[in-house]
């Protein structure tokens, strides 16, 4: 949050340093009233005799109470209130047009991520267009998620049977971690996604490589790779899309563009063919309670199976 | 030292009656509680009604009120027996008493009873969806107060029996009662939520 | 002032009061106590042992977020510790210390002789043990609730927390609701009806407003949580749809019912601690509070804006705008009141002359650290800033700055301040200062970090994170710092230890304070006052009115039978005699039953739960059938 490159999120820290900045004021201003009392009080003695006024009610103590404790908090806090709303009003409408939409979907523990006008369906990675407002929609098949991106903006809960809104708008190129930050269960803690912003050809280009469908292997070796897919069951959670009608379940990621992205299970791991292998061989062991059963194979088969999904991209 | 004050010569809290009594207090802030509970519920009702376009839902009459307008009727019956026996004792007559205790008690049986056939008529369950389950929860945990009251309502009348009540010593009567107006009260408002307001919102 | 030797009749007043009110000997004493002060210090010592499981919690959780991708914990561990934690925190260890500190003092703040219902007193304690037993035996079971404290649906719902561990949570919660509504009632009538002659309301310690305010909160939203557990335990047992989207429920229905009793939660917790602070102050300050009006009025204020201000923890739930802008202006409004009680004590401090002893360190640690907590929470009321900063450590920094210095070190300053007069014994001022500075220093230690980590993006409820984030080394001093906040409740466990061994003796008035409690002796006698004192100011010990000549021999010591006396709720003046029941069997045969009808509805036993509740009717009428007062013929 205090490294801002989104629009909101700069919004938002420039308002928390002003906090900051008044509110220590505040409670060093009360610590030395406190530190005041304190000091005066040594120089009237020891023991356990009464103050000297202790029959009287000073109206120097009654005014204290009504500057420090009506007065001064009215005034911090109708000022706050003001810079609260007009910041709210801010963050809630773009001030544009959005460039596009994304539709992410939370599951236990990844993210389903759709561009519905562009046909685009990937997992736990989204690609922005710097400089440019887009709208994100944000459901959940099972239970609440969160979504957040600190570095752009503030976090937007998924909820099951709601559809929640928010835009995003990342001002320099760079890859921005995100991460759930609604307890979901057993591997909330890994339940991260990058975003990804790219200026304008860029973003185009990866929009592009997204839209294009898998092409069936001709290559021996990649055929393997894919009966292999089908044979150890991964078809059964995983689609990898060849074209028209979509082969594979939907309970897992989609694996089209596999190779594309940065990362595996949800920002857990580095996308690289050691990583992925030991993921499939037993996931249980890296992210105990994801939703994946541990899919041991021989050792030719995993390999085949690797050099397809690298393919993938 | 100050003249000898008088001795303390205090009424006996056993018949202290309303607000000076500690059992009234007890009494009025569990009914406080409980209402609040039941303002959660009713809540809970509006706020899912609010969260889609048609309620009853679709496949789902709107309630029918044959049984349940001669349900509240006999309910508000029931208290005015009630009062009217808590009038007897007070008037040091036992007897009106045990007649106003006996008629509520067979009247809120009654609404227990026609509550209960209602049930049998519905042709949803509390699985079937969230408008079976507020139905079947709201006026099922009413009725439990219900019950509950007509448990109280045999226990003072067993202590009525025995003797225990006189016109300066019935606390008990009056906490029974005002426990009774209340599950009365909150039936008015469960009746106006859950079965009227479906017809006329 | 006359010996008992001058006025033998005293003496033989004495002897009737304690044949009137001393606790029964054997079992039945033992168990069915009705004594609010052995009563009180059971609540203490059970509150303080949830305490300490609770802190264990922590540690562990500590121990696994020292350093990152630790394989200390497993994840299900983990989740389950930190529902644990913040469930025991808050509903076996917060609300029931104040719970048990408030019934040892205020019959003896209010002048009388006991609490108003004392066998619902009985009962309470005994509920409040049974269900904190109910919740913990899913640990030996290996079913350990991990939804969390609050619990969110559909995380808790059957189908993604299979098992009993809801359940544990679920019904051990409404089980123990009982026992705090119960405890509220009789707050509420004991200071409503049995305050000496002559304690206005306007006389009436601070600590009492602060008790009654509470209660009513408590009678107001301690449903809300009743009825989230009741609608969660339906769809999760018996397949209904209160939080189910597929059958027209809502998930959302769980946020709003939780928090509507959640937030005035908070304040529950909050009140009772900072009623100790406004108890503390003016004796350490050695003169009356400056702006009693003001205190009363402003606690007043917060139990009614504690109501408005719930959706506040759901600001980033996708509500409407307008919604989002109203709640946050209520949450900040609920600043105000505070604010005037924080200068109120600071103008009494001022204008008096500070005494320094262990009770009023941890008053200035309140103030010190209670401010922050204080400050970081009306920054979440700016809503954008609330979601960047929600669920995250920035918030966990806030809520226990505002916990543990809002409520716990007022509640050692009240530890402190009372064991004195229940104990008889002094606690050693350098054990106490020792415990202090490491309580202190560790908790500050422990929390002030996680601002910083939340602000660098590091989620809440996460078992393990990854290295590299710039969360590392602040994580592993925070685990230092809770490890140091350990050893002070270590060291001050041991000075209580030590006192009990080895204190100095305490005498009635050690701290030379003007409220009744330390007008009799420490500690008090069952009956705790010979003759109920009149009372014709707010400090009764500095104004010396009180005086136990006025009292004679007779019908005012109450000596005849086993009573007290009742006033007028407004006034205070006399109004009639109230007889008190004896130790009584039945509240524990009562809580014992509700036990059974809880278990049978945990385990699924509808049987087993109609016979619990055939003995809950067994018992509810014994316990109320009329039994005669005990009298010593004189």
């Amino acid at each position: 949050m205090l490294d801002p490159h989104g629009a909101q999120a700069s919004h938002i820290a420039d308002v928390w340093w002003g906090m900051l900045l008044v509110g220590g004021i505040i409670w060093a201003g009360v610590m030395g009233l406190l530190g005041l009392a304190l000091v005066r009080g040594r120089w009237r003695g020891d023991g356990w005799q009464l103050a000297d006024d202790y029959r009287h009610l000073p109206r120097a103590g009654l005014a204290l109470i009504v500057a420090g404790g009506v007065a001064l908090p009215i005034i911090v806090l109708l000022t706050l209130s003001f810079v609260g709303s007009r910041v709210l009003a801010a963050q809630v409408a773009p001030g544009e047009a959005p460039a596009t939409t994304i539709e992410v979907t939370g599951h236990q523990f990844w993210w389903e991520v759709q561009y519905p006008a562009q046909g685009i369906l990937t997992a736990n990675e989204v690609h922005v267009p710097v400089g440019q407002a887009v709208r994100v929609t944000l459901r959940s098949v099972d239970v609440i998620h969160s979504f957040w991106v600190p570095q752009l903006a503030g976090k937007t809960d998924l909820i099951p049977g709601k559809t929640n809104q928010m835009w995003l708008r990342a001002d320099a190129p760079g890859v921005y971690r995100g991460q759930c930050a609604e307890y979901c269960g057993l591997q909330h803690a890994h339940m991260a996604f990058l975003v990804i912003a790219d200026p304008p050809d860029q973003f185009a280009a990866w929009v592009a490589a997204q839209q294009r469908p898998a092409t069936q292997p001709t290559d021996p070796a990649l055929q393997q790779g894919a009966q292999v897919f089908a044979r150890q069951g991964c078809i059964t959670c995983h689609a990898i899309r060849y074209g028209a009608g979509d082969t594979g379940g939907k309970v897992g990621p989609d694996l089209t563009h596999l190779a594309s992205r940065g990362t595996i299970a949800a920002g857990t791991l580095d996308n690289n063919r050691g990583s992925l292998g030991g993921w499939i061989m037993n996931s249980q062991a890296i992210k105990p309670g994801n939703h994946m059963p541990p899919m041991p194979m021989d050792g030719e088969s995993l390999q085949a199976l690797l050099t397809y999904l690298e393919s993938l991209q | 030292m100050s003249a000898v004050p008088a001795p303390y010569a205090y009424p006996r809290g056993a018949e202290m009656e309303g607000s000076h009594a500690t059992g009234w207090w007890g009494m009025v802030l569990l009914i406080v509680t409980e209402a609040s509970l039941f303002a959660c519920l009713l809540f809970s009702y509006f706020y899912l009604r609010a969260t889609v376009p048609a309620w009853p839902p679709v496949g789902i009459d709107k309630p029918d009120l044959t049984l349940p307008l001669p349900m509240t009727a006999i309910l508000l019956l029931s208290s005015v027996a009630y009062w009217w026996g808590e009038r007897g004792v007070r008037d040091d007559r036992i007897g009106q008493l045990e007649l106003g205790l006996g008629i509520s008690f067979l009247l809120g049986a009654s609404f227990l009873t026609l509550q209960a056939i209602e049930y049998s008529h519905k042709t949803f369950a509390p699985q079937t969806n969230a408008y079976g389950s507020l139905f079947f929860t709201i006026t099922g945990l009413h009725g439990s107060h219900v019950l509950v009251g007509l448990i109280m309502n045999a226990v003072v009348q067993v202590r009525t029996w025995l003797g225990h009540f006189t016109a300066r010593r019935h606390l008990a009567i009056q906490n029974v009662g005002l426990y009774w107006h209340f599950v009365d009260a909150v039936w008015l408002f469960v009746f106006a939520s859950l079965y009227l307001s479906p017809h006329l919102l | 002032m006359a010996t008992v030797a001058e006025r033998p009749e005293r003496a033989i007043t004495d002897e009737r009061l304690v044949r009137l009110w001393e606790t029964r000997p054997g079992l039945l004493g033992k168990l069915g106590t009705v004594d609010h002060k052995e009563i009180g210090i059971r609540y203490i010592i059970t509150a303080f042992a949830f305490f300490l499981l609770a802190g264990i919690e922590a540690l562990l959780m500590r121990v696994q977020l020292a350093v990152p991708e630790n394989t200390f914990l497993s994840p299900d561990a983990y989740n389950a510790f930190f529902t644990m934690h913040g469930t025991t925190m808050v509903f076996l260890f917060a609300t029931p210390i104040q719970s048990g500190i408030a019934n040892y003092v205020v019959p003896l703040l209010t002048g009388s002789r006991d609490m108003a219902f004392p066998r619902l007193n009985q009962f309470s304690y005994w509920v409040f043990v049974l269900a904190g037993l109910f919740m913990y035996a899913s640990f030996p079971l290996g079913q350990v609730p991990a939804g969390g404290w609050f619990n969110y649906v559909p995380l808790t719902s059957a189908t993604y927390s299979p098992g009993p561990g809801i359940d544990f949570w679920g019904l051990g919660l409404i089980f123990l609701t009982i026992s705090t509504t119960a405890g509220a009632i009789n707050f509420i009538v004991s200071i409503f009806k049995l305050r000496a002659p002559g304690m206005t309301i306007n006389r009436m310690p601070l600590f009492l407003w602060n008790m009654v305010v509470t209660s009513f909160m408590v009678i107001f939203a301690l449903p809300a949580l009743t009825a989230a557990n009741v609608l969660l335990e339906l769809d999760r047992k018996f397949g209904m749809h209160f939080y189910d989207p597929t059958g027209g429920g809502s998930p959302l229905l769980w946020q709003h019912l939780f928090w509507i009793f959640g937030h005035p939660d908070v304040y529950i917790i909050f009140l009772p601690a900072i009623g100790m602070v406004s108890t503390v102050v003016p004796v350490f300050a050695r003169r009356p509070i400056i702006g009693y009006t003001a205190i009363a009025l402003a606690t007043v204020a917060t139990g009614v804006i504690g109501f408005g201000v719930w959706v506040h923890h759901m600001f980033a739930t996708g509500l409407a705008p307008l919604s989002l802008a109203f709640f946050g202006v209520a949450s900040f409004m609920i600043t105000i009141p505070t604010a005037v009680q924080i200068f109120a004590w600071l103008a009494t401090i001022l204008h008096g002359r500070p005494v320094w002893r262990t009770p009023f360190l941890y008053v200035l640690a309140f103030f010190f650290d209670f401010i922050i907590g204080g400050i970081s929470g009306v920054m979440f009321g700016v809503v954008p800033f609330d979601w960047q900063v929600t669920d995250t450590y920035f918030v966990v920094a806030h809520f226990h700055y505002v916990l543990i210095g809002g409520a716990v070190f007022p509640i050692f300053a009240g530890l402190h301040y009372w064991l004195p007069k229940m104990t008889g014994r002094m606690i050693d001022e350098r054990l106490g200062w020792l415990a202090f500075g490491l309580i202190f220093g560790g908790f500050n230690l422990t929390f002030f970090p996680m601002h910083i980590t939340g602000l660098l993006g590091m989620p809440r409820r996460y078992y393990t994170y990854p290295p590299n984030m710039g969360w590392d080394g602040l994580n592993l001093l925070e685990t230092i710092g809770a490890f140091i906040l350990a050893l002070g409740v270590l060291v001050f466990m041991w000075s209580v230890l030590h006192s009990l061994l080895h204190g100095e003796p305490a005498g009635d008035n050690p701290w030379h304070a003007s409220t009744l409690e330390w007008q009799t002796t420490s500690p008090p006698p069952p009956y705790n006052f010979r003759s109920i004192p009149t009372v014709h100011s707010r400090d009764p010990g500095w104004e010396l009115q009180y005086s136990d000549e006025t009292a004679q021999y007779g019908d005012e010591t109450l000596s005849r039978a086993r009573e007290t006396l009742g006033t007028t709720l407004h006034d205070a003046r006399p109004e009639e005699l109230w007889a008190m029941p004896e130790d009584s069997g039945w509240p524990l045969v009562l809580a014992l039953a509700l036990a059974v009808t809880f278990v049978g509805l945990l385990g699924g036993f509808l049987w087993l739960a109609a016979l619990g509740l055939a003995a809950v009717l067994v018992a509810t009428v014994g316990w109320l059938w009329p039994t005669q007062m005990k009298v010593v013929p004189l």
